[in-house]
C-alpha cells in the first residue's frame, strides 16, 4: 500500500462513523475484498450430518467459484464445538494467522465462547454490501445472538424455529404441549425419544421443558449462576425424571442427532420427531427420507426461535474470502435457493418485501412445503435463554442422565 | 546400495514412526498435570486427575470399554482358534481361508455399520421377525448401541475373528502340525482337542503379539463404538475423543488424563492377559494323555462349526445389506425388500464421495509407498547386521498397542507447532506411523528368508550390488511385496482418529465420511459410503494377488540373467526360486486394519 494522503486520512476519518453507522460500505470499497479473495479456498466449518445442506453448501461452492474464484471446502463437523476448540487449540500454540478455519457457522453459546475467549474477526457483518437487505426490524434475533449483541462479529445466515412432526397415518393427534407430551408418553411408552445432549436439537427441547417448567420464564434472559440453576430447575428435573421411564429404550439410549430421530419416525420405532427449521419435514419429504403423510405443529404457547450465522475466526488465513462467501450467502439468490423445500428449506434472513421485484419473485415462487406451518401459523416465536443457562442445562443433564 | 547409507534407514524410520508416538505420549502427559502453557497453565498439579474422577460417567466409560475390549477379544481368539481346530487338514478350511481376505480387508466402520444394519431392530434380521409375527412397529428393543456395549462387544469380536484366524493359519503354514497330531491321536485324543493340546501351544508364541493388537485396539476404539456402542455415557475413548472437542480449555487437561488413565488401563490388562496366559499354559499342561472323550470332542467341533457360520455369515451379510440399503429408495419397517431400487445415491454419492475417495486413495497409496521404501532399507540393513527380532517386532507392534487417542491429541499438538496440521504432509505422516507396522511385518519374514545366493551369483557375474538387488531380489519378492502395499493401503484407508487428528477435518476421507453418515442416519448414503469403503482395499487385495501373476507371465524370470555363462546354475536358481516361492510366508501374520 502507498501512504495516505492527509486530505484521504481526514476523509477516513469522517466517513468511518458513517460507515459503521450505516453498516454496508458501497459497492466499491468491497470491490478490493473481492479482488484478494480471488485465488483463495475457504474452509467453511459447518455441521455435515445432513445430505440436503451439504448439497446447498456445494452449490454454494460452484457459484463463488465460478463467479468470485474463490474455492469453497465444506469441513464437515459433528458438532461446532469442534471448530471452536481448533480456533482455542491454534490461539493456544501461537498461531495468530493463517489458521485452519476461515469461516463457522455458528450461534448460541458457541458464538458466546468464541466472543468471550476473543476468537472471532471483525466486525466484519455490516461491511457485507448484502447486510442492507437484512430484516432486522422484523427480525431482531439477527442482531441478537440468543441475548448476547452480535456487534458485527457475525453474519446472518437463517432463520429458524423449532418444530415437531407426526406421522398422520400413525397418530393423528399429537400432544401439543410439554404437560400434555408427558401424559402421552406414559400412555404410549417407548414412542418418544429425543437426541441427547449437547446435541443442538436436543438442547434446543430441553430448552421447552425448561420454560414450561420455571416459575418465572423471563429470568431465562438473564445470566444465571450454577447455585441460582440449580435452585430453579428443580421442575425440570423432576418433569425429565418422569418423562425418562416412557421413553424410546426407557431412555437408556437416547438419538445421536435429529437426523437419527427422523430415521426412528420413518422407522415407525416413533411417533414423534423435532427440528430446528420449520420446512425440514418437508424436505425430507421431498428428498423420500420420510413418508408423505408427515405434517409438523407447535406448542400452544409457541416455540423458541432464532437466527444462525457464519464467523470469522480472528486468525483465519482466507478472512477476504470468507467474507465474499458470506456476502455471497445473504444474496437473494442464495437465500432464496435455501429456502426452496426441495434444496434445503431454510427461512431467509432478509426483509423480502424491500427486495428488488425481480428477487421477490425468486421468494414468491416457492411452494411452502407439505408439511410446512404457513408463517402465521408459527407464532409466538420465543427468545432464546441466555447462553450461561443452555452451559448449565446440558452439563446437568449429562450428570444426570449419562453416567 | 552402501552400508553407510542404509545404517541411515532405521534411524530415520524410527524418527518418522516412533517419533510421533514418542512426542505425541509426552505432549498428552504433561497437560494430564496440568502442563500446558499454551492456554496458560503452567503449575504442575493433580486438578486434571480430580476434574477426571468427577466427570460424569467416567466408570461406567472405563467399564464399557474394559468389558467390549476383552470380551471381543475373548470371543475373536475363542472363534478363530476353533474354526482353525474344528477343521485342521479338511477341504472346508481352503473354503474359509478364501473367504478371509475380504473380511479382513473391509475397514472396521463398514462392518460396524453392515453389522447394525443386520441386528438393528430396524434391521434385517428384525425385519424377518416383524413380518412373521405381523408386527409393523420396530421392537423397542436396545439391540444396537445398548447401555451395556454388548452389540459393540459382539460386533468388534465378528470383525476381529477373521482377522485372528488368518495370522493362526499364517502361523500355522510354519509349525510342522500334522506329524505330532497324529502322535497324538494315537494317543486316544480326538483330532479337534489335539489340536487344542498340542498344535495350540506352540502356535499361541506366534499369533500373541496380533492378539495384543486386537485387544489394545478393542480398548480404545472409536469409530466402531460411535456406531454400535452406547452414547449415555459412550466407552472411555469416545468419551475422551468429545473431551477434546470441547471448547473449555480446561477439558483439555481432563482429557489428556484421562488419555494417559487409558493408557495405563491398556498396559494394566496387556501384562493382566499376559499372566493369564502362563495360568492357563501351567494349568493345561498335565492330563495330556487320557482316555477319549467322545463327548467334550463333539462339543469343541460344534463349537468350530457354529464359530464359523457366525463369522462369515455374519460379515457376509452384513456386506449384502449394505449394498442392499444403498440401491433402495423407500424401504419402511417391516418390508424385507426395499419398495423399489434405485441408483440415485449411487449417483449422489459418487458425486459427493469423489473427493473424499481420492484423498483416500491418494493417501493410501502414497503412505503404503513410502512405508514399503522405509521398510525395505530397514530390512536390507537389519539382513546384513542381523538385529534381535524381538526387538525389532516390539518396536514395530509399539503404535499398535498403544491406544490411538493417547498420543493424536499430543501429536496434533506437534504438528501445530511445526505448522504441518491440516496439510497432507501430516496426514500422509499420521497415516505412516499405523501403516508401517504392517508393511514390516508382511514384508520381513520372506525378505529374510530368501536365499541370498541369488543375488551373490548376479554379483559373481559382474553386477553391482544395487543393480542385483534391483534385478534379483526384488522381482522374487514380488508377490509379498505386493501383498504388502496392498495391506499398507487398506490399513490406511480405514484410519479414523489420525485422519481428524492431523488432518484438521480439512481431509475428509472415505471412512470419516461413512462415519459421519453413520451416526446422522440416511441409511441410504451411509450404505454407498460403506460398500465404496470396502471396495477400495478389496481392489487393492485383488490386485496384490492378480498382477504378480501377470507380470510373472509377461517376464521370463531373472534366470535370463543367468543364463549364459553358467546353465546349471541357472537351472538351480529356478528350482530353488520356485520352492522358495512356496515358503513365501509371512513370519509373523499379517494385519488387520486398525482404524
Amino acid at each position: 500500500m502507498p501512504f495516505l494522503s492527509r486530505r484521504r486520512l481526514c476523509r477516513l476519518a469522517v466517513l468511518a462513523p458513517l460507515v459503521l453507522a450505516a453498516g454496508p460500505l458501497e459497492a466499491g470499497a468491497f470491490e478490493a475484498v473481492r479482488e484478494k479473495a480471488r485465488g483463495q479456498t475457504v474452509y467453511l466449518n459447518a455441521w455435515g450430518g445432513s445430505p440436503q445442506i451439504n448439497d446447498y453448501v456445494a452449490w454454494a461452492g460452484r457459484q463463488t467459484s465460478e463467479r468470485f474464484g474463490v474455492e469453497l471446502v465444506h469441513v464437515k463437523l459433528t458438532d461446532t464445538g469442534e471448530a471452536v476448540s481448533r480456533v482455542l487449540a491454534e490461539k493456544a500454540a501461537g498461531r495468530l494467522d493463517g489458521g485452519s478455519v476461515d469461516l463457522v457457522w455458528i450461534n448460541g453459546e458457541n458464538f458466546a465462547a468464541m466472543k468471550e475467549q476473543e476468537l472471532l474477526f471483525g466486525p466484519f457483518a455490516g461491511r457485507l454490501p448484502n447486510a442492507a437487505l437484512v430484516d432486522t426490524e422484523g427480525k431482531p434475533t439477527t442482531l441478537v445472538d440468543f441475548t448476547l449483541p452480535t456487534d458485527g462479529y457475525e453474519s446472518p445466515w437463517g432463520m429458524a424455529q423449532f418444530v415437531f412432526f407426526h406421522d398422520t397415518a400413525r397418530l393423528a393427534e399429537p400432544p401439543r404441549s410439554i404437560a400434555g407430551l408427558l401424559a402421552w408418553a406414559e400412555e404410549n411408552p417407548g414412542r418418544f425419544a429425543y437426541p441427547a445432549p449437547p446435541d443442538f436439537t436436543g438442547t434446543s427441547f430441553l430448552k421447552h421443558v425448561l420454560r414450561a417448567t420455571v416459575a418465572d420464564p423471563a429470568r431465562l434472559r438473564s445470566p444465571v449462576t450454577p447455585e441460582a440453576f440449580d435452585a430453579m430447575s428443580g421442575g425440570l428435573w423432576d418433569y425429565l425424571d418422569a418423562l425418562r421411564p416412557h421413553l424410546w429404550r426407557s431412555g437408556t439410549t437416547y438419538p445421536a442427532n435429529k437426523e437419527a430421530l427422523h430415521q426412528l419416525l420413518d422407522d415407525g420405532a416413533v411417533d414423534l420427531s423435532m427440528a430446528y427449521n420449520p420446512a425440514e419435514g418437508s424436505s425430507l419429504i421431498e428428498a423420500g427420507r420420510l413418508p408423505d403423510t408427515v405434517r409438523s405443529f407447535i406448542l400452544e404457547g409457541g416455540t423458541i426461535g432464532n437466527t444462525h450465522f457464519l464467523a470469522i475466526p480472528f486468525n483465519a488465513a482466507h478472512k477476504e474470502g470468507a467474507m465474499v462467501v458470506a456476502d455471497f450467502l445473504l444474496s437473494p439468490e442464495a437465500q432464496a435457493r435455501k429456502q426452496d423445500p426441495a434444496v434445503w428449506g431454510d427461512p431467509t434472513v432478509l426483509a423480502v418485501d424491500r427486495l428488488a421485484p425481480a428477487d421477490r419473485a425468486r421468494f414468491e415462487a416457492l411452494e411452502l412445503g407439505v408439511a410446512t406451518l404457513p408463517p402465521e401459523a408459527l407464532v409466538p416465536s420465543l427468545p432464546e435463554p441466555d447462553p450461561s443457562w443452555v452451559r448449565l442445562l446440558e452439563a446437568r443433564w449429562i450428570e444426570r442422565y449419562a453416567r | 546400495m552402501h552400508s553407510r547409507l542404509l545404517a541411515w534407514f532405521p534411524r530415520l524410520t524410527l524418527l518418522l514412526f516412533l517419533g510421533p508416538v514418542a512426542a505425541g505420549l509426552l505432549a498428552t502427559l504433561l497437560p494430564a498435570f496440568g502442563i500446558l502453557p499454551v492456554l496458560g497453565f503452567v503449575e504442575p498439579s493433580l486438578a486434571p486427575w480430580r476434574a477426571l474422577l468427577a466427570a460424569p460417567g467416567l466408570g461406567t466409560a472405563l467399564a464399557l470399554s474394559l468389558a467390549s475390549g476383552l470380551g471381543s477379544t475373548l470371543l475373536a481368539l475363542l472363534a478363530a482358534v476353533l474354526i482353525a481346530a474344528a477343521f485342521h487338514g479338511r477341504p472346508a478350511l481352503r473354503r474359509i481361508a478364501g473367504l478371509l481376505p475380504p473380511l479382513v480387508a473391509v475397514p472396521h466402520v463398514a462392518s460396524a455399520v453392515g453389522f447394525a444394519f443386520l441386528i438393528a431392530p430396524t434391521g434385517l434380521l428384525m425385519r424377518g421377525v416383524a413380518l412373521a409375527t405381523g408386527q409393523d412397529r420396530p421392537f423397542d428393543l436396545p439391540l444396537v448401541q445398548d447401555p451395556w456395549g454388548i452389540a459393540l462387544l459382539v460386533g468388534l469380536a465378528l470383525r476381529e475373528a477373521p482377522f485372528l484366524l488368518f495370522t493362526v493359519l499364517a502361523a500355522l503354514g510354519e509349525l510342522h502340525a500334522d506329524r505330532q497330531l497324529a502322535a497324538a491321536r494315537t494317543l486316544g485324543l480326538g483330532p479337534v482337542e489335539a489340536w487344542l493340546r498340542i498344535v495350540l501351544p506352540q502356535l499361541y508364541g506366534r499369533i500373541r503379539l496380533p492378539v495384543f493388537a486386537v485387544l489394545a485396539f478393542g480398548l480404545s476404539v472409536v469409530d466402531m463404538a460411535a456406531v454400535l456402542g452406547p452414547t449415555t455415557p459412550p466407552t472411555l475413548a469416545v468419551l475422551l475423543f468429545q473431551w477434546f472437542a470441547d471448547p473449555d480449555p480446561a477439558m483439555r487437561l481432563q482429557a489428556s488424563a484421562g488419555a494417559v488413565l487409558l493408557l495405563g488401563v491398556t498396559i494394566a490388562v496387556l501384562v493382566a492377559w499376559r499372566l493369564g496366559e502362563t495360568c492357563l499354559a501351567v494349568g493345561l499342561r498335565p492330563g495330556l494323555v487320557g482316555s477319549p472323550r467322545p463327548l467334550r470332542e463333539r462339543c469343541l467341533l460344534l463349537g468350530g462349526v457354529l464359530a464359523r457360520w457366525l463369522v462369515l455369515g455374519a460379515g457376509l451379510l452384513g456386506l449384502a445389506a449394505l449394498l442392499l440399503f444403498s440401491v433402495s429408495l423407500r424401504w419402511r419397517f417391516p418390508d424385507l425388500v426395499p419398495e423399489s431400487l434405485t441408483l440415485q445415491h449411487w449417483q449422489h454419492g459418487l458425486g459427493t464421495l469423489a473427493g473424499p475417495a481420492a484423498t483416500s486413495l491418494a493417501v493410501g497409496a502414497g503412505s503404503a509407498l513410502l512405508a514399503l521404501v522405509l521398510a525395505l532399507g530397514c530390512l536390507e540393513n537389519e539382513r546384513r547386521r542381523p538385529a534381535a527380532p524381538a526387538r525389532v517386532l516390539w518396536l514395530a507392534y509399539l503404535p499398535l498397542v498403544v491406544p490411538q487417542i493417547a498420543f493424536l491429541f499430543g501429536f496434533q499438538m506437534v504438528l501445530l507447532a511445526l505448522r504441518l496440521d491440516g496439510t497432507i504432509t501430516a496426514l500422509l505422516w499420521a497415516h505412516l506411523v499405523f501403516v508401517f507396522p504392517y508393511v514390516l511385518l508382511m514384508l520381513r519374514g520372506p525378505y529374510l528368508r530368501l536365499d541370498p545366493r541369488f543375488e551373490r551369483a548376479a554379483r559373481t557375474l559382474g553386477r553391482g550390488r544395487l543393480a542385483s538387488w534391483l534385478k534379483i531380489r526384488l522381482p522374487l519378492l514380488l508377490r509379498p511385496l505386493a501383498a504388502a502395499l496392498a495391506v499398507g493401503f487398506g490399513v490406511s484407508i480405514a484410519q479414523y482418529l489420525p485422519t481428524v487428528f492431523a488432518g484438521a477435518g480439512r481431509w475428509p476421507t472415505l471412512t470419516t465420511e461413512t462415519l459421519a453418515l453413520a451416526v446422522s442416519g440416511d441409511r441410504r448414503l451411509v450404505g454407498v459410503a460403506a460398500v465404496l469403503l470396502s471396495v477400495a482395499p478389496l481392489l487393492a487385495v485383488a490386485a496384490a494377488l492378480g498382477l504378480p501373476a501377470w507380470m510373472e507371465r509377461r517376464r521370463r524370470r531373472p534366470a535370463r540373467l543367468l543364463q549364459a555363462p553358467d546353465p546349471q546354475a541357472a537351472s538351480g536358481a529356478n528350482r530353488a526360486s520356485r520352492s522358495s516361492s512356496l515358503k513365501l510366508r509371512p513370519a509373523v501374520p499379517p494385519p488387520s486394519t486398525p482404524s
